[in-house]
């Protein structure tokens, strides 16, 4: 349509036009005004069906999948300890030990499946809201409303107090909201109320590389499970959700498509794509490759927001904990609620996979942790 | 096919059927007894084998499926538009004509359907070679992708570069002849199946439709991995013999750990999946390193190995390593010396001179992918995989307590740490991963 258009466009402009007929003329060039912006108009049409066209949804290429039928899930554990909220957690390599931290400043390390505490750590500071276990198993991290990020070694020696070992690693100029170990007990990626993030030396306390895009407060990371290794992504209070290449310290991939603060991001365990939880009460699927985002997993009868999200080892399911007490458990591909799940009697505020997949925890403000099969 | 099916993807299966019915022409065409007659054809100074000329091909399709001369042309069109077949002389034009210009078949490896979606890593490498070729040589459309990929795939640029290098490299070994034809197969492939940005409103329909197969083939991919994961997730089809957390038997566990004598079945699969996925389990690692030892290649997973060292180890010891490793891998005579290109050593050797965390990116970079692309699959096609494969356990799946009240003991596991302790007042012989 629009070729014919141009075409008619050229025809008027360079046919000779005719001295007497300067009324036409006048006639012509209102005709020409017109037809300017019928074209344009018929551009940006053009436009919104092209991008109807390639802005195609998971679901839609997800329709010919077999549903998933009822999911049984139940606690099998309950891990009764902290004093207080319980703010985070994280797994050990091992698949069954976790780390946890509570806004009263005790982090205890549990063996989940007996549920034996085996260390506790009193930090100096409440509002230990990022913790994490070391690769090898042999230390944890945390921080909070120090600023900071401290490891400290796991000893097995009753009588050692776990803090005298204590090295504190990162500093920010506000509180810390999330830490991960890279692949080795060696490095440590911060985020902070400071709006950066921030990549440690653990051994010297040294900065790495420093992360600055964020407008406001950084919530959460996650580290890229990718060949190369090199990439992870954050999210924010000034809702986007932003993709680092951790050697240049530079943003590569930037998201907004949230409409409120995202508390977590996690990878698609392909590492193509991420998932973020946000207080607009929705999840987000996001493309990388393809750079936008790809569904949304939300409900209207889901009001309050999402704290956590991980997915299952397959990527099929997608876990969200939720300030209304519950999990709920999403069809990644076909955008569905599959599950519901109630126990915990105050908000969820962190949900983790284990590293096997064969159960996911859940740390909520009711002082308990719950793991979930 | 109104604009509700198109946005639904009906489209897509559309298209594919087009291509597949294009395909079925093209290798009745290429049948020894009822096809084309092709010959040498002269271009310039070379001469090029296999080729016809536009007239062979109409005459051809007039000749098989019995339509005039003009319905000839309007098919052969076609074929030429969508790149199964391309012009010797004039390789931009993609027009067939009825005269003695001549024209080659399209590889099958650079038919449009075989080779989605196209890669935006492949063709900033195919611009970066033009562009070192020859400079100035790209077209004004390349230029402007070039300096958009430039952009937006920075942070793998010298990747880019070094692979282009590579591939010039090679091709420089092959007969002129051979070097001619690859050079328009490629050139033909790229023409049509080019990235489409950036965007302007005047686009053609053909490339729309490409927009959206690609974005529709991007969101297979979840598909494909949820698949092929599915009997790995333990939460969506449970795990043998027992889930742990449910039944309180740690069988599971202790029959995945590290290093076990005989893994089970579908850790093994597992290995095939992805080089990754091999990777990063300490047995598929092992047995990755036996398959290279027969091969006289393992320095090879070494190297690698000491480069993860240096990237993820304390900061303190990186001037130490990399000394050990240029000593081992690098210097003219050494041990185990590596198969770098000239380029990549020449980068990392003068790197060396102030080492840093990732001065051995590259390299290990270059190795990765030379594992990745040569050994491994030929690994997974080798007697050890497939004897592996064939050992490996399938556990029993533990029955449902007949007393589902009565509690089993729930037995501690020694913690990390501790393993940790042990390893390190053993000694140095003790070595753990």
């Amino acid at each position: 349509i629009l070729f014919i258009f141009e075409q008619y466009f050229c025809h008027i402009v360079l046919s000779p036009l005719i001295p007497e007929m300067a009324t036409q003329e006048v006639q012509l060039n209102e005709t020409l005004a017109h037809l300017k912006s019928e074209s344009e108009s018929l551009k940006s049409k053009l436009e919104e069906e092209r991008a109807k066209l390639h802005d195609v949804e998971l679901h839609q290429v997800a329709e010919k999948v077999e549903g998933l039928g009822q999911f049984v899930m139940k606690t099998r554990r309950t891990l009764k300890g902290h004093g207080n909220k319980v703010l985070c957690m994280d797994w050990c390599k091992d698949k069954r030990r976790i780390v946890s931290s509570s806004q009263d400043g005790k982090v205890i390390v549990w063996d989940a499946f007996t549920t034996n505490k085996e260390h506790a750590v009193t930090m100096p500071c409440t509002w230990v809201m990022a913790c994490a276990y070391a690769p090898s198993g042999c230390a944890v991290a945390c921080g909070g409303l120090d600023n900071k990020c401290s490891v400290y070694p796991l000893s097995l020696d009753k009588n050692e107090n776990l803090a005298a070992k204590k090295k504190s690693v990162a500093m920010h100029t506000n509180y810390l909201s999330a830490c991960s170990f890279t692949n080795s007990d060696m490095q440590i990626l911060t985020s902070s109320g400071d709006g950066t993030c921030a990549l440690w030396d653990v051994e010297s306390g040294q900065l790495l590389q420093s992360f600055h895009g964020h407008a406001a407060d950084v919530l959460c990371l996650d580290l890229a499970p990718s060949e190369t290794g090199n990439t992870f992504v954050s999210g924010g209070c000034d809702k986007k959700a932003n993709v680092w290449d951790m050697r240049s310290g530079q943003c590569i991939q930037s998201f907004e498509t949230h409409e409120s603060d995202i508390n977590s991001v996690r990878y698609y365990p392909s590492g193509d794509a991420f998932a973020s939880g946000s207080d607009d009460a929705t999840c987000r699927l996001y493309d990388l490759r393809a750079d936008r985002e790809v569904a949304i997993y939300s409900k209207e009868s889901i009001i309050f927001g999402v704290s956590s999200v991980d997915f299952s080892l397959s990527g099929r399911l997608l876990f969200g904990g939720y300030n209304d007490y519950t999990i709920n458990v999403w069809d990644v591909l076909k955008g569905t609620r599959v599950s519901i799940l109630f126990g915990h009697e105050n908000r969820v505020s962190t949900l983790r996979v284990s590293p096997d997949g064969t159960a996911f925890s859940t740390g909520s403000w009711d002082h308990t942790l719950r793991i979930w099969a | 096919m109104t604009i509700n099916t198109l946005a639904k993807g009906g489209w897509h299966r559309e298209q594919m059927t087009c291509f597949q019915k294009m395909e079925k022409v093209i290798v009745a065409m290429q049948d020894p007894d009822m096809g084309m007659k092709m010959r040498n054809q002269r271009l310039l100074i070379t001469v090029i084998p296999h080729a016809m000329t536009g007239k062979d091909i109409i005459d051809w399709l007039m000749q098989n499926y019995n339509i005039n001369e003009e319905e000839s042309l309007h098919l052969g069109g076609f074929l030429v538009q969508y790149g199964y077949i391309y012009p010797l002389k004039e390789p931009r034009c993609l027009v067939l004509r009825p005269d003695e210009s001549p024209y080659r078949f399209q590889t099958p490896y650079f038919w449009t359907s075989t080779r989605w979606p196209v890669s935006e890593l492949d063709y900033a490498i195919f611009l970066a070679k033009k562009n070192i070729r020859k400079q100035g040589e790209l077209m004004e459309y390349e230029k402007e992708r070039y300096s958009v990929l430039h952009k937006r795939i920075n942070h793998t640029w010298d990747f880019v570069v070094m692979q282009a290098r590579e591939q010039l490299r090679a091709s420089k070994q092959r007969r002129k002849a051979d070097r001619i034809v690859t050079e328009c197969q490629e050139q033909a492939y790229w023409l049509i199946n080019r990235p489409p940005w950036p965007l302007n409103a005047m686009i053609c329909c053909s490339n729309t439709i490409i927009l959206s197969v690609r974005a529709y083939v991007l969101m297979c991919r979840f598909v494909k991995y949820s698949e092929q994961y599915q009997n790995h997730d333990p939460i969506m089809q449970g795990c043998l013999p027992s889930n742990p957390w449910i039944s309180d038997d740690t069988a599971h566990w202790t029959m995945n750990a590290a290093l076990v004598p005989i893994p089970t079945r579908l850790r093994v699969e597992r290995w095939s999946f992805s080089f990754m996925e091999l990777l990063s389990d300490a047995m598929g690692r092992q047995e990755f390193m036996m398959y290279l030892e027969k091969e006289f290649s393992a320095e090879n997973l070494c190297f690698w190995q000491a480069c993860e060292e240096i990237r993820h180890g304390e900061s303190s010891k990186i001037v130490e390593k990399v000394e050990e490793i240029y000593k081992n891998f690098l210097a003219p005579g050494a041990a185990r010396w590596v198969n770098i290109d000239s380029k990549t050593m020449d980068k990392t050797l003068e790197g060396i001179k102030h080492p840093h965390r990732f001065v051995m990116d590259d390299a290990q970079m270059h190795i990765y992918f030379l594992m990745k692309k040569d050994s491994y699959p030929r690994y997974l096609k080798s007697d050890l995989y497939k004897s592996m494969l064939s050992k490996a356990i399938v556990p029993q799946e533990t029955k449902k307590s007949v007393f589902p009240f009565v509690r089993r003991q729930r037995h501690s596991s020694p913690s990390p740490a501790q393993a940790a302790e042990d390893s390190r007042s053993k000694g140095p012989q003790a070595g753990s991963d």
